[in-house]
């Protein structure tokens, strides 16, 4: 069971705070969408507005394009896995997965032999007897992800539910997610704050800041080509260079930076209405600093003195300053044969094609750090 | 080395004079009530269990002890189906004035038996309803009512909200979530409000005395036993009342709170 969710214009506030600020978006049926944000950005103000725990204040929501305004949550075609799991702590395993098809008038046989189809699938048949309080948190979350899907939902919101893990686990929880939203074909609406989760899970990734969406797209397209300063911080790290653009011309969009000027190819706009005179910020990876030497286009930004390094085994993680903006510290990934000392001065060079440019200038301090619990 | 002994022997001194004075009343009651003679004051002439048989041969106090059980356990049904339904509403949904509607349910408590017991007189006088067991229940709902609120109410948390918000979200009714998800949730603390309740319905006199007629509950009844002098049976008695509540009380502290330690 899946189907296509359109939330159009959704707003909702509570008293003066506005949790949610005009958000459209369109899901496909069967699309895993992970809504990625800071704690305060109005994700789980969505999630709760799909379930029905909450209603928007002005907006549309539909699910299999029928309007969801006058539904209760246990009308709605959609489940939820809670980020405590919410487990019925006095009914046994079994139980606990046949619940939802209890309240649909089930028969207890059937039910039954449903719940423990869906305690194999996540590998908890053998357990089936047992109570929650005799499980662990990954198992207490693969019982809390069956009895969510045993009701064969359209759409499940997944409200953090890796939040309570150990790394090790969560990134293993990950990949059996995936793997069984790709075997059910489910609608997944996953939140999180990790934007490693993000990427290893989603069809597509929304980022949210303040209420409103920043960017959608595939991961890659998120990571490589953000929409905005927020979204190309969110995403892993990247190193800021504010600027100005002095003119679009047929060859090349022509910026002034602090690092000097540099000629970059059209398709590095973030937006195409971005014009001459408007204050801008170059987005670089850290991994995409170049060798000066080597082959295809380059542009340089002048000499850095590094500063620190450590080794990563994949690469040397170094922080360098510029020699014409000392302030600024750039993070470069540099390959593993390169010799990083400090005190050492080497050439800033990128790829065009792999730099962005994003509107707006980037505040001083990084939006937010994400932390990685 | 001296003060330090002085001072350990005067803190079991203290301990043997504290528990003296909580139980040697009782003791004295449970003691005289195997006085072989007629009174039971000392001296203590021997053990007998003739005022045990005297105790269960006799028709009145039997009733009335049958009388006591099913005020006891049919008042505290009540109470407690009422005050979960009241902690229920007041912790899941935001209700108009709420805080003064808690302090309103807990307030009897506060109150004295006697003037619960004057009220509800002359309200049952005034609407013109007859004494019997059934005002005697109503008495009790009232004064563990507050009891079995206050009980329940604190054990509602927010992680067990989050539980029945699932319930609801897998297509439970309200009328379901309560009955199949809160209340077996919330069992320990249920069964602990209803116990205690138990208890003190089991002991309470004023309010039995006063809104009862011609069936009455043992407390009323070993009350007119005693207008007619003491003696061992009465003390017999007291200590069948007495055992009973000691055995409420372990019944609770066995299951309910043994069940809440192994969660």
């Amino acid at each position: 069971m899946t189907a296509s969710v359109s939330i159009r214009n959704a707003t909702k506030t509570f008293g003066d705070f506005t949790a949610l600020d005009d958000v459209s978006l369109e899901i496909a049926a069967g699309e895993f969408i992970v809504l990625l944000g800071p704690s305060g950005c109005g994700k789980t103000t969505l999630l709760s507005l799909l379930g029905g725990f909450l209603s928007p204040t002005r907006g549309v929501i539909e699910i299999n394009g029928r309007d969801m305004g006058s539904v209760a949550p246990s009308k709605r075609p959609t489940t939820t896995m809670f980020q405590d799991y919410a487990l019925f702590p006095h009914m046994t395993l079994r139980d606990n997965v046949a619940f939802g098809l209890k309240m649909r008038k089930v028969g207890k046989a059937e039910r039954h032999a449903r719940a423990e189809e869906l305690l194999e699938m996540v590998g908890l048949k053998a357990s089936a007897s047992k109570k929650p309080h005799e499980l662990s948190g990954g198992q207490r979350q693969r019982v809390a992800l069956a009895r969510a899907l045993a009701v064969e939902p359209d759409v499940l919101l997944l409200d953090e539910p890796l939040g309570a893990l150990d790394l090790k686990l969560r990134r293993q929880m990950q990949d059996e997610l995936k793997a069984i939203q790709k075997r059910v074909g489910t609608t997944f609406v996953h939140v999180t704050h990790d934007q490693e989760e993000a990427m290893a899970i989603a069809d597509r990734i929304v980022v949210m800041n303040s209420g409103k969406i920043e960017d959608v797209g595939r991961p890659e397209e998120i990571y490589m080509r953000p929409k905005t300063v927020f979204s190309a911080s969110f995403m892993g790290e990247v190193n800021f260079i504010p600027g100005t653009v002095d003119a679009k011309t047929d060859n090349g969009i022509h910026i002034n930076t602090v690092l000097g000027a540099v000629k970059l190819p059209e398709t590095a706009l973030a937006d195409p209405a971005i014009s001459a005179g408007q204050k801008i910020t170059l987005a670089i990876r850290p991994e995409h600093f170049r060798a000066s030497t080597g082959a295809g286009p380059r542009i340089m930004l002048g000499a850095a003195k590094v500063e620190d390094g450590s080794f990563f085994g994949t690469h040397h993680r170094a922080h360098l300053s510029p020699a014409d903006y000392p302030n600024m510290t750039i993070t470069a990934h540099m390959p593993q044969s390169a010799m990083i000392e400090p005190g050492a001065w080497i050439d800033l060079t990128i790829d065009p094609s792999s730099v962005v440019i994003l509107p707006g200038h980037a505040t001083p301090a990084r939006p937010q750090e994400t932390v990685a619990s | 080395m001296i003060s330090s002994r002085i001072s350990k022997i005067a803190s079991w001194a203290y301990l043997a004079v504290l528990y003296g004075f909580i139980f040697l009343p009782v003791a004295v009651l449970v003691l005289f009530s195997f006085q072989d003679g007629r009174l039971p004051v000392p001296p203590f002439n021997g053990a007998t269990l003739k005022w045990y048989g005297e105790v269960f041969a006799d028709s009145r106090l039997m009733s009335a002890l049958g009388n006591s059980l099913m005020v006891a356990i049919g008042s505290s049904l009540v109470a407690c189906v009422l005050g979960f339904c009241a902690a229920y509403g007041l912790a899941r949904f935001v209700l108009p004035a709420s805080r003064l509607q808690r302090g309103l349910l807990v307030a009897p408590m506060t109150v004295s038996y006697l003037i619960i017991a004057l009220g509800l007189l002359s309200t049952f006088n005034w609407v013109g309803v007859s004494l019997s067991l059934w005002t005697v229940g109503i008495g009790h709902v009232v004064i563990n009512l507050p009891l079995c609120f206050a009980i329940i109410y604190a054990s509602m948390g927010d992680h067990q909200k989050n539980i029945e918000r699932a319930a609801r979200d897998l297509g439970a009714a309200e009328w379901q979530v309560m009955t199949q998800v809160s209340a077996p949730m919330l069992m320990p603390s249920i069964l602990a409000a209803f116990f205690l309740s138990v208890t003190f319905s089991w002991d309470e006199f004023i309010i039995a005395f006063l809104l009862s007629r011609f069936d009455v509950t043992l407390p009323v009844e070993i009350w007119s036993m005693l207008r007619s002098g003491l003696n061992p049976k009465t003390n017999a008695v007291g200590s069948v009342v007495f055992l009973v509540s000691v055995a409420l009380l372990l019944i609770l502290e066995l299951i309910v709170f043994r069940r809440t330690a192994k969660k």
